[in-house]
């Protein structure tokens, strides 16, 4: 095997899985290291450095970093990473610190450039949160009489208080973002030929839910009974909609539907039935938000799938499903269905939340903008422009639903591409991520990082009481941690950017961290192929997509030293084993670039000191 | 040294042995060693080996004596039994340790100071004995807990960290078994775990005294320039010369050997030790002609490592003194003591 090149940012970047999963590369371990500190305002801004949103993020992100945290590999369960965001925003004003001091901000003289962005989504107020202190003036129009998009919307209080939108909104807003409420742009023509702006950026959203065209669908006297999930939660999220009927029936098994009947019971529901094609396993829902459902006794149907709405005596009396039978193979995939009966379901409403898309009704088709054959823009992936240049997506309008911090990273790399765009320097080439590692031993048998292991569970979030939490709409059910559990959890965290760093010229091959690994990843062995290099390690890894390190010959024996990244604990003794510190800890940071990186600023003012 | 204790997770993947336990389960306390002592590598070799023969760890009993390397007992099965003796007596409680109980395997780990310098009459009686133990010396030719004075087993010439040159002739324990007509003789270098934990399984199933002299470098005083059992040196100039591997009764043998190549000696427990020679004129079985090989290769400065001799005829301590085959703390009381008057009576034949 090729020694390992771990110059290339990328390699310990992936060492960091929380980070490397994270789609916006929030550095997770450094702000986990920070709460653990008590110093949360720091925290705050490490997490709004990529995130832009932690106080919202630490609610309601789907979490990409916890399937992927190391802990989960060697204990059942993976640190609390995105709870354990909330605190830091929880508590980032503690100590007398007022965090909007610390924040960016627009500098008073502008560079001509304006920016016009469609949506007051995240992925549009993140354009804005990059570029306005670049000194562009950028306007959002927005439809609605509120900004945040899906985050205010189609995300219920009793998750998501409004109080945390409108403030972290308003770090952004506040750098003087020119935001037009109740502005919907019904032509992206007029908007382009208005001249006003050097680039578009469009953050719509995909806020056309998908209906369920089935007999009785339109019957004149179910019509108003049956709901499009996010229509309907945004009606109750502006207060459009104040009541719902007794027995409510929710199609569809996704993140949508937990908000659609948790609301449901808030507005009155006394039997709401979510029901679900498939068995469990094949859920879209996150498995935390299924919890949280039925711990408010919703009741989860599985392998019913809707037939047709009922209307009986002048108004919906429920829907008729069949009931279906699964044959599974052995991977879990479903091999064979077959429908084994009728079921009826009473009730007075019924919400479809079976999806959602994008719509853009109001692009033009001879704009130069190419679509798909789902008529969605064509938009290249990296740069995030369309087909025609100036005009760049992001967030669920560029590549249908995803979450809230996939729209983050979006507007990151739209923001980067807007801005060479505007400097007229070709968006293709983008600035790249660097690298930093500095050393962490302090002295004789001492470490700048907390290296034991702390044999903690993960913490439970406490909730409001069952009772306590329906008196109203916007009660928030998570109580966030509290300091000890905070505190609990924190130490919980492995350290995975505090790096194992390996120079095979001091090697004296004692062995003495080979033995002394608590997890058995390192191995010196004679060099081979990779697959044949990894029959002869010391403990067998386990995962195969996990690339293991390869050092350069020692200089003894010619052997190699490898190490299965994918389980190492980041305790530090092989560092402090190692009698010629050929290996050592070393935090890494792994510089993720934004818009400002790569361009100095085309015109600086200059303040000079005078005598 | 380390101040951080191995945490307890395992590796998902750990393999288990017919016990149902894994290395981990072997393992003994925090060591206290310097970092990158060779006696650490020799500790996980005895993890390794006691591991893989499944043997339970209550089975074992640890002994040393005083040293660096007689700290090592405590750093393997934890859950094991053990007695550090005074400086170079470890031999004296292991011989009556061994007649008092002949169902435990005895590990004695000691040091060229403890065995070969303040130890030497001890460790040539246990060998005279026959006693059934394996006896582990970790050799790094110097004295480390004093800083680094030359120890018995330092070679001619051999340069200390300070700069002197050794000038007196070493105190070879392979050749002092040898002629003391030690029945298992092996070298080994803690480097060498593939040559090493095989050989502790052959040790500790061979019946009688089993002596593995193991080069194990001081890394602190003795693995310099000019040292002559530095990591570097060691790995430079030794050589293997009968490779050893230990096959239990019931497990077939899967490594396959040339013809000719590999020979067998079958254990009193139906184990087997399958030797394979690297060098075709040497014999393991000849004792006249190992000592000839040994002087002849110790001229010429290497360290010849391997089961250099095996004797599995000449009857050990139990048969010739006619121990208890039952362990005497498991001797009902009644028939232990012989009871007041009893005791009257074998005194009485004293006066």
């Amino acid at each position: 095997m090729q020694a390992t090149d771990t110059g290339d940012p990328s390699w310990f970047h992936r060492v960091v899985d929380c980070q490397w999963a994270c789609p916006a590369h929030t550095d997770v371990p450094e702000y986990i290291r920070l709460i653990a500190q008590g110093r949360f305002a720091d925290a705050y801004l490490v997490n709004r450095a990529s995130n832009v949103f932690p106080g919202i993020l630490g609610r309601v992100c789907d979490r990409p970093c916890e399937p992927a945290c190391r802990r989960g590999r060697v204990e059942a369960k993976p640190v609390a990473i995105c709870r354990l965001k909330r605190v830091a925003a929880d508590r980032r004003d503690e100590h007398q610190s007022d965090i909007r001091e610390r924040l960016p901000r627009a500098p008073a003289v502008k560079n001509g450039k304006r920016i016009a962005c469609i949506g007051a989504g995240p992925a549009s107020l993140t354009v804005a949160n990059d570029l306005m202190p670049l000194g562009y003036e950028v306007t959002v129009f927005e439809k609605w009489g509120a900004p945040g998009g899906l985050m205010r919307t189609n995300i219920p209080g009793f998750r998501l208080p409004a109080r945390v939108l409108d403030e972290e909104i308003g770090y952004i807003l506040d750098m003087g973002v020119d935001l037009r409420l109740n502005t919907p742009i019904s032509s992206l023509r007029a908007l382009l030929d208005s001249g006003e702006y050097h680039a578009v950026f469009v953050g719509s959203g995909a806020p056309k839910g998908k209906d369920l065209d089935l007999p009785d669908r339109h019957a004149p006297a179910a019509v108003g009974h049956i709901h499009i999930g996010i229509d309907w939660l945004e009606a109750v999220a502006f207060g459009h909609t104040h009541s719902v009927g007794r027995r409510v029936l929710i199609i569809g098994v996704g993140n949508t539907a937990m908000d659609c009947c948790r609301t449901a019971l808030r507005l009155g529901a006394a039997e709401v039935k979510v029901m679900a094609r498939k068995p469990r396993g094949f859920f879209k829902a996150s498995d935390w938000e299924l919890e949280d459902a039925e711990e408010e006794n919703v009741e989860i149907v599985v392998n019913h799938a809707p037939q047709r709405f009922v209307v009986r005596d002048g108004r919906l009396a429920g829907m008729i499903f069949e009931r279906m039978e699964y044959e599974l193979d052995d991977s879990g995939r479903i091999r064979a269905q077959r429908a084994v009966g009728e079921a009826f379901f009473p009730c007075e409403d019924v919400i479809l939340a079976i999806g959602q898309e994008n719509a853009f009704p109001w692009i033009e088709d001879d704009l130069g903008l190419e679509f798909d054959a789902w008529h969605r823009p064509k938009v290249d992936p990296d740069t995030f422009q369309s087909t025609r240049p100036g005009v760049f997506f992001g967030g669920d309008a560029a590549f249908g639903p995803k979450n809230i911090i996939w729209a983050v990273e979006h507007g990151h790399q739209a923001a980067i591409s807007i801005h060479r765009y505007c400097h007229g320097l070709p968006v293709e080439e983008r600035p790249q991520p660097t690298l930093k590692l500095e050393s962490r031993k302090m002295g004789l048998h001492e470490w700048a990082y907390k290296n034991d292991y702390a044999p903690f569970e993960r913490r439970l979030m406490p909730h409001v009481g069952l009772k306590e939490r329906f008196k109203k709409l916007d009660i928030e059910v998570e109580l966030g941690f509290t300091a000890e559990q905070a505190a609990a959890e924190a130490a919980r965290c492995l350290n995975c950017d505090v790096q194992t760093v390996f120079d095979a010229r001091l090697c004296i091959e004692c062995d003495a961290c080979v033995d002394i690994c608590p997890v058995d990843c390192l191995t010196m062995v004679a060099n081979g192929s990779e697959s044949e290099v990894r029959t002869r390690l010391k403990a067998p890894a386990l995962e195969p997509t996990q690339p293991l390190f390869v050092s350069a010959p020692l200089k003894h024996t010619g052997r190699v030293m490898v190490k299965d990244e994918n389980l190492c604990v980041h305790c530090g003794l092989c560092a402090e084993r190692c009698p010629t510190a050929a290996w050592d800890m070393q935090k890494s940071t792994i510089g993720i670039a934004y818009a400002g990186d790569g361009i100095p600023p085309c015109s600086t003012l200059q303040t000079r000191k005078r005598a | 040294m380390s101040f951080i204790a191995k945490p307890r997770i395992d590796h998902p993947g750990l393999p288990k042995n017919a016990l149902g336990l894994t290395r981990r389960d072997y393992e003994g306390s925090m060591s206290t060693l310097c970092a990158g002592c060779g006696h650490d590598s020799v500790t996980a070799a005895i993890v390794e080996a006691v591991w893989g023969l499944a043997i339970r760890p209550e089975q074992v009993a640890k002994l040393s004596g005083i040293g660096c390397s007689s700290k090592t007992t405590a750093y393997f099965v934890g859950g094991g039994h053990g007695f550090n003796a005074v400086h170079g007596r470890m031999p004296s409680i292991a011989t009556g340790a061994i007649a008092a109980n002949r169902d435990l395997y005895y590990i004695g780990v000691s040091g060229d100071g403890d065995t070969l310098s303040i130890g030497f009459g001890q460790f040539a009686h246990a060998i005279r004995r026959n006693i059934d133990m394996l006896y582990i010396i970790e050799n790094n030719g110097v004295y480390g807990l004093t800083k680094g004075q030359f120890s018995a087993s330092a070679d001619i010439g051999s340069q200390a960290k300070r700069g002197e040159v050794n000038l007196q002739p070493p105190v070879d324990p392979v050749l002092t078994a040898l002629t003391l007509g030690c029945t298992f003789v092996a070298r080994s270098f803690s480097g060498d775990k593939q040559q090493l934990v095989p050989l502790i399984q052959a040790g500790l199933q061979h019946r009688g005294f089993a002596l593995i002299d193991v080069l194990s470098p001081c890394v602190t005083f003795n693995d310099h320039e000019g040292s002559t059992k530095s990591w570097r040196y060691v790995r430079e100039n030794y050589e293997e010369v009968v490779h050893a591997d230990y096959v239990a009764a019931a497990r077939e043998i899967t490594v396959d050997y040339a013809a000719g190549e590999a020979t067998e000696v079958r254990l009193h427990d139906g184990g087997r030790i399958v030797l394979r020679k690297l060098d075709a004129s040497y014999d393991p079985t000849h004792r006249g002609r190992a000592l000839n090989y040994l002087r002849e290769k110790l001229r010429q400065g290497e360290h010849v490592t391997g089961l250099i001799y095996i004797d599995q005829k000449s009857p050990e301590f139990h048969e010739v003194n006619n121990t208890s085959d039952m362990p005497i703390n498991r001797i009902p009381y009644e028939r232990l003591t012989p009871g007041a008057k009893g005791l009257a009576k074998i005194l009485s034949r004293y006066r």
